[in-house]
């Protein structure tokens, strides 16, 4: 059977290509740190030795529309194409082109549907920073085939939190169920809190950064008791409107496990938004 | 009230880099045509067919027309839509993050809970 080589928690910030790239008077005071801190984390993905990448991200309403919403999605595609006209408009983003595991992506949909899970596909599936993000941070030569999972954490009416943790524990289960020799890393991307187009917008730290001290607490510790009796639909609201994204955080504590503790903690906290970086081992943490 | 046509506006237009460009010139003459050629559009379906029943409150063309992002954020126009296309259209005309930031401001009299952006 596969084997989970790592199980990744990340932000994903869309300004760190462009910020990590810049030069000279374009370079921000804060790139260096944090390509410090980046280059650190992507060493936890790289010693695990990876061959497959299950990549939890959520669409920025690129290709998934209003008129036809899908809350839990699975690609099954031999290629993604990646970025969108608006991403390199707006933040710099290069065009992408990442290989596809169709074997691993067929293996999550029918055991995911076999475990009630009613999951939408795509054959033909445009990705987006929610993915290229932590590709660009944590593996850059972008080399590996990948599965990618979108969640809806953008447009109301959302699953409930315990919904992503309960999809994350059967990743996890199914990953582990597929019949080959593969080394598997899933990867998940969401926010602490965060605000977009409201009145708490590009602060000097995150909108709350309460809330980003305690949601490091419960990851890093797999406290998902402590984090379930807190975070519902209504109480993230009250960190940053875009704060929902916390939720796919939630999906990738359920892949850990409850009671995981992370093997690596890191954060940074920006303007704007706090960056935390988590990776767990479940076999144990690989030797050089 | 219709979030999810204001919503259809500000998501066709932002990916088109010609459109960006017509609605930030011409917001009013922008927002006519689109909602006479473009509303009853269906996304992502084979050219051909159409919806029949989907058009602006006044309101809501009013605000358009007006790119009066802070109506738009009170009408419950998803922010992320409104945002990314208004960065677009003005980030341009300042300084670093000075737009944004200007943005937000000009949002402070909302309390929470913000007006309802489900559709």
């Amino acid at each position: 059977m596969a084997t989970v080589v790592a199980v990744i928690a990340s932000t994903h910030h869309p300004f760190f290509y462009k910020a990590s790239t810049a030069t000279g008077e374009d370079r921000p005071p804060f790139a260096d740190e944090w390509v410090r801190k980046i280059t650190a984390f992507r060493e936890t993905l790289t010693r695990a030795k990876p061959d497959v990448l299950v990549m939890v991200g959520s669409d920025h309403f690129h290709q998934l529309w209003l008129d036809n919403m899908p809350q839990f999605l699975i690609g099954k595609a031999p290629f993604y194409d990646a970025n969108w006209y608006n991403e390199e408009r707006e933040f710099g983003m290069p065009r992408m082109l990442l290989k596809g595991d169709e074997d691993l992506s067929a293996h999550l949909l029918r055991e995911g549907l076999d475990r009630d899970f009613d999951l939408a596909f795509s054959n033909e599936l445009r990705i987006d920073h929610s993915i290229t993000c932590p590709i660009i941070t944590l593996r850059p030569e972008a080399d590996l085939p990948i599965v990618p999972i979108y969640t809806n954490i953008f447009a109301p009416p959302l699953p409930r939190p315990k919904r992503f943790v309960q999809l994350g524990e059967a990743i996890r289960e199914i990953v582990e169920s597929w019949p080959s020799h593969l080394r598997v890393a899933i990867i998940g991307t969401g926010h602490l809190s965060l605000e977009l187009g409201g009145p708490r917008q590009f602060g000097e730290h995150g909108p709350d950064p309460e809330f980003d001290r305690r949601a490091v607490e419960w990851i890093a510790t797999g406290d998902l008791d402590g984090c379930l009796s807190e975070v519902t639909l209504d109480s993230l609201h009250s960190p940053g409107n875009a704060t929902h994204g916390f939720m796919d955080f939630m999906l990738m504590m359920g892949v850990a496990g409850a009671g995981a503790k992370a093997d690596y903690v890191d954060s940074l906290d920006l303007f704007h938004t706090m960056e935390a970086y988590f990776t767990w081992y479940p076999n144990g943490v690989p030797t050089a | 009230m219709s979030k999810y046509l204001v919503n259809k506006f500000l998501y066709t237009v932002d990916r088109d880099p010609d459109l960006v460009e017509r609605y930030r010139e011409d917001p009013q003459g922008t927002v006519a045509w689109w909602e006479a050629e473009r509303a009853n559009a269906v996304l992502n379906c084979h050219t051909g067919e159409a919806s029949t029943w989907l058009r602006f409150t006044d309101e809501e063309r009013d605000a358009l027309s007006g790119h009066d992002h802070v109506k738009l954020f009170e009408l419950g126009a998803h922010p992320f839509l409104t945002l990314t296309l208004f960065i677009a259209m003005f980030e341009r005309d300042h300084g670093p993050l000075e737009y944004q930031m200007a943005y937000g401001a000009r949002l402070q009299h909302f309390s929470r809970p913000y007006p309802d952006i489900a559709t």
